[in-house]
């Protein structure tokens, strides 16, 4: 295992009004992966992020990145990270152009013209480098605050809702261009509370609730772990009822009587389907295909959030 | 220290000027043009001398004053506000840039401003009325101590406020009044006594004082006593934002 590039350890976050929102938070981050923190809307998920960034501060415990604290040593944490925020603020009557070097100055690098090019190239915004701010869309400045978190090389950078309020199209380049960060030896960790975008985009995923990480598991495995499958046989000829014989087994029958479903725990010892496939042929009952379907992450989260 | 995040915002902010030059110059000098026309020749053709000095020239320090102490603090108040309003903050707060760094910039830029703008104001008094001065060094000394010392209130204020109200509130209810009521049109020996103690309580006092003095050599108060207070009001300042950047005041929850 790599040193982690980003660790926190009891973290507690309490605001001023007396609201905790992060609980004796633990979690290592490594170098190179996208790690999606996954809750719900008031989970915490941007007060941790603010606090590794810089903009809260802790109650207690400790951040450090890449082996420096945040709080002791804010300005070499703060070089290795660029933020994204959840919200769409921009300076309205800036360019692009100028906002983009802006970011790189105050980050202590020197300019470099060709680099803010690419820059801006890479989110697709080099034609509009020159238009004022305000007259773009909501998803070109979503890119447009990438390419300012980007703007001095950061080895790790944090995005906040990357993909709230925007459209299909334009979140899957942000996949795309999340997944050329990741080539480029950038860490990502991304905040959602969709799922699908977790389970699109992740390698890992944190999933916190009420100011809690209750679970970090790699997607994969997170899965295979909570994740129920379904065994789906489409059946020769339609089914009445389900048969009287096979009441100890999870089934379920299809509207149109021309499926059956059987559920099963996918990390269970024994599935139980060589016993079902005995019975069904002891039955007579006949089908022409069969497949497995995965719960998704959206499942598994609700779960998740009941038992928390 | 991070002289380069110090430039970049030293250099936004000074481009916010000139994107806004028609608010930022063009009316302070259009007002002062103004106080010319009417004080310098309503009330001038009435007073027609205050210690040796025509009423005319005797009000221009007031006048770059009043616009030095109100523009520094607007333009301090606003460049920091602003960011904390649309949220662009979060930039600033997650940069590797110290408190520090972040004061010289957005002082330092607000500063310039007023500077520039009090001496295009005393530019303009040339067209109006015959003008000289004394001390030219102690002149440039005093414009930009207290453009930098009133910068740095309304940095202050533009922190402590959180909503535009606030924001307008400080310079009209206090600073406005105190100008007006320092001795920025009159010299405090037109006073009864007892307005003229009550006058000394009043901070502007020591600062019109002191840069008429750079002017015509004339004054209320001595002018080492004048330096001295602007000295102790930067201080109080200093002080002030010392304790924010060290509890995080309205800037970091
Ligand atoms: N500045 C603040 N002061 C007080 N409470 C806050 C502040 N910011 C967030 N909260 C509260 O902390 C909780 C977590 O908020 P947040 O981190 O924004 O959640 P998320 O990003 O997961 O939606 C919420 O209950 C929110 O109301
Ligand atoms: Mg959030």
């Amino acid at each position: 295992m790599p040193e982690p590039i980003v660790s926190i350890r009891d973290l507690n976050k309490t605001y001023k009004g007396g609201y905790q929102a992060l609980k004796n938070i633990n979690l290592d981050i490594y170098p190179g992966e996208i790690i999606a923190l996954l809750g719900p809307n008031g989970a915490g998920k941007t007060t941790l992020i603010s606090t590794i960034c810089g903009i809260n501060q802790p109650t207690s415990g400790t951040v450090t990145v890449g082996g420096y604290d945040t709080v002791r040593d804010y300005r070499e944490t703060r070089s290795l990270i660029g933020l994204v925020p959840q919200e769409l603020t921009t300076d309205s009557f800036e360019t692009p152009w100028v906002t983009v070097s802006f970011s790189r100055g105050l980050f202590n690098k020197p300019k470099d013209p060709a680099y803010i090019e690419s820059v801006l190239k890479d989110v697709a915004l080099w034609e509009k480098k020159d238009n004022k701010i305000i007259t773009l869309s909501g998803g070109m400045k979503r890119r447009l605050l990438i390419a300012k978190a980007l703007s001095h090389e950061p080895r790790i950078l944090f995005l906040d809702e990357p993909t709230a309020g925007v459209d299909v199209e334009l979140r899957r380049d942000m996949w795309r261009l999340v997944h050329r960060l990741r080539e480029n030896g950038v860490t990502v960790i991304l905040t959602t509370h969709y799922i699908e975008e977790a389970e699109e985009m992740a390698d890992r995923v944190a999933v916190i609730a009420n100011g809690e990480i209750t679970l970090v598991d790699e997607k994969q495995a997170l899965m295979q772990k909570l994740g129920k499958k379904q065994l789906i046989l489409d059946l020769s000829q339609p089914l009445e009822a389900l048969p009287e014989s096979l009441p100890d087994f999870d089934l379920k029958l299809s509207e149109d009587n021309l499926q059956l479903i059987y559920t099963f725990e996918s990390q269970g010892e024994r599935t139980g389907i060589t016993r079902l496939m005995e019975a069904l042929r002891d039955e007579g009952i006949q089908f022409n295909d069969l497949r497995t379907a995965q719960s998704s992450l959206e499942e598994i989260f609700v779960q998740l959030v009941e038992e928390a | 220290m991070n002289l380069r995040a110090i430039k970049s915002i030293y250099a936004f902010e000074m481009a916010r000027t000139r994107r806004t030059i028609l608010q930022s110059v063009i009316a302070p000098v259009l007002s002062t043009s103004l106080y010319f026309v009417v004080f310098g020749s309503a009330i001038g053709s009435r007073i027609q001398e205050v210690e040796g000095v025509s009423y005319g020239a005797f009000l221009v320090p007031g006048l770059i004053m009043l616009s030095l102490l109100t523009q520094s603090i607007s333009n301090a108040s606003f460049g920091i506000y602003f960011p904390k309003f649309t949220g662009t903050i979060y930039e600033l707060m997650s940069a590797p840039v110290s408190m520090i760094e972040a004061v010289c910039g957005y002082v330092g830029a607000a500063a310039t401003k007023s500077v520039m703008l009090g001496l295009i104001i005393l530019l303009t008094a040339f067209f109006f009325v015959d003008l000289r001065i004394e001390h030219p060094f102690l002149m440039l000394l005093f414009l930009i101590l207290t453009a930098i010392t009133f910068s740095l209130f309304g940095f202050i204020i533009g922190i402590w406020a959180d909503n535009f109200e606030k924001l307008q509130l400080i310079p009209l209810l206090v600073v406005t009044p105190l100008v007006f009521l320092g001795g920025s049109f009159y010299s405090v020996s037109m006073l009864s006594p007892t307005w003229q103690t009550i006058t000394l309580f009043n901070p502007v006092l020591y600062l019109v004082s002191g840069f008429r003095w750079s002017f015509y050599e004339i004054a209320d108060v001595s002018i080492w006593v004048s330096l001295a207070m602007i000295t102790v009001f930067m201080s109080i300042c200093l002080l002030v934002l010392a304790w924010i950047f060290k509890t995080g005041y309205r800037l970091r929850s």
